[in-house]
């Protein structure tokens, strides 16, 4: 079995042309980036405003509840309701795209205010000090002190929607979902197990590279790495690395 | 409710069979996790092996994982095995991090409290390190149940049959019914699933009310 799936992944005639390989995973990195962006657009303001201000903190337990809904009858119910009224060929896209932002929403939130609600009020207070106007305290200490929760809160949600995008190529979206679901449909285990593994590949990729990101972002004050680096306690410990509180449910 | 009034039984079997699916890998990826936690806890080094691997596992898409498992456990493709030991992997990855930080959380104190009434090693851990642990378990595991019941559902693409079923055939043939009955049972189930680990937390810590 493992020379047959061997051998789907690594023949050229695989890879190119619109049903390729190259072009499978450059739509299922396109659609991912699309909706995490999309979703980071909404998700972030409204996370900051909340852990900002204190108020509406009900959005945050509504969109947890929310993740019980099954992520496979979310895009179902979409592509059934939705889909009919999109003409041509959005009419596979649309839907799936509307789900996947969905989906994507609850961690980036989750991530953002817990992030904001778990900044010390001595540096809050401190900014005030300054002469900070709350904008700017917003922007130059809540911000940076909550990067390490929203990175996480993030990384879960592009997870997530690599994930749910494979299972979107049931009701029509492209990406290397399309060989899971076709190779399933055709008995073809080579090529399921192919898109299997390629899927596993692109997710592995796709955290490793936020995890580099997130040691460029956030400031070395606030992970704690130029403490160790110079071996003077320059933040007062507070471990806020890949934090717990976003990594939920998955598709 | 038209559809489930003539289809009541069909929904009931898928019903049974998605319980069993979600909740025998919630207990032994809870048994599982218990000792690795515990290491993670007792060795230094552990703790980051532990953790990043169980991110690591986390990763996988679940579709994947359904696809590939028959190649690491040599079953056959439809075999529900296979969900059972993805929803297991995933489950562990969950709860390892949860136990390690549920046994780190309780206070040194307390700790020292329980050596000085002559608890020690495993009794100890039974008795006293467990015990203040479980609400933070009963946390890791809340998510874990939620998460677990709506994965599961995606085995109907594979062929295994529960009530993803319904949301399957309910989009196929487009019957409206059948897939709002789909994702109304599968929320009623996650609801179901938290409010139990939510009462058998409770039953175990009854400090917390006092």
């Amino acid at each position: 079995m493992i020379p047959t799936i061997w051998t789907w992944l690594t023949s050229a005639q695989n890879w190119v042309g619109s049903f390729g390989i190259g072009n499978r995973l450059a739509q299922h990195v396109g659609y991912s980036l699309l909706v995490v962006a999309i979703a980071a657009v909404i998700a972030i303001p409204l996370g900051l405003w909340v852990g900002h201000t204190g108020r509406g903190r009900w959005v945050v337990s509504a969109t947890n509840a929310a993740r019980a809904v099954p992520t496979l009858g979310l895009l179902f119910a979409l592509a059934l309701w939705v889909g009919p009224h999109i003409p041509g060929r959005a009419a596979f896209v649309v839907p799936s795209v509307i789900a996947l932002v969905l989906l994507a929403i609850p961690p980036i939130l989750a991530g953002t205010y817990a992030g904001v609600e778990a900044v010390d009020p001595a540096a809050r207070d401190a900014a005030k000090g300054l002469g900070m106007t709350p904008r700017q305290v917003l922007a130059r200490v809540e911000l940076p002190c909550a990067l390490p929760l929203l990175w996480s809160g993030l990384r879960s949600a592009v997870l997530q929607v690599i994930a749910t995008a494979t299972i979107a190529a049931y009701i029509g979206l492209g990406g290397l979902g399309r060989f899971l679901i076709d190779g399933l449909a055709q008995a073809d285990y080579a090529q399921t197990a192919g898109g299997a593994i390629l899927v596993c590949l692109l997710a592995l990729v796709a955290d490793g590279v936020l995890a580099l990101v997130q040691r460029v972002v956030v400031s070395p004050g606030v992970s704690g790495r130029r403490r160790r680096r110079r071996g003077i306690i320059l933040a007062p410990g507070k471990d806020m690395g890949h934090g717990n509180v976003a990594h939920t449910t998955r598709a | 409710m038209g559809w489930l009034s003539t289809h009541g039984g069909d929904v009931w079997t898928l019903l049974l069979q998605h319980v069993w699916l979600a909740a025998v890998p919630l207990v032994i990826g809870l048994l599982v996790a218990l000792p690795l936690g515990w290491a993670a806890r007792r060795w230094r080094a552990a703790y980051p092996i532990l953790v990043t691997t169980s991110g690591l596992l986390y990763t996988v898409p679940s579709l994947a994982l359904f696809i590939l498992m028959p190649l690491i456990l040599g079953t056959r493709i439809l075999d529900p095995i296979n969900v059972v030991a993805a929803m297991t992997v995933y489950t562990v990855a969950l709860l390892v991090r949860s136990v390690a930080d549920g046994l780190g959380a309780v206070p040194e104190d307390v700790r020292a409290a329980a050596t000085a009434m002559g608890y020690r090693g495993f009794r100890r851990l039974l008795a006293v390190d467990l015990p203040l642990a479980v609400p933070v378990l009963t946390a890791g595991l809340r998510v874990a149940a939620v998460s677990n019941v709506s994965i599961v559902s995606v085995a109907s693409l594979i062929g295994v049959a529960q009530l993803g079923n319904l949301l399957t055939d309910g989009y196929n043939r487009a019957i409206n019914g059948e897939l709002i009955t789909g994702i109304v049972a599968c929320l009623l189930l996650a609801l179901a699933f938290d409010w139990i680990i939510r009462g058998i937390g409770r039953a175990l810590t009854p400090w917390t009310r006092a």
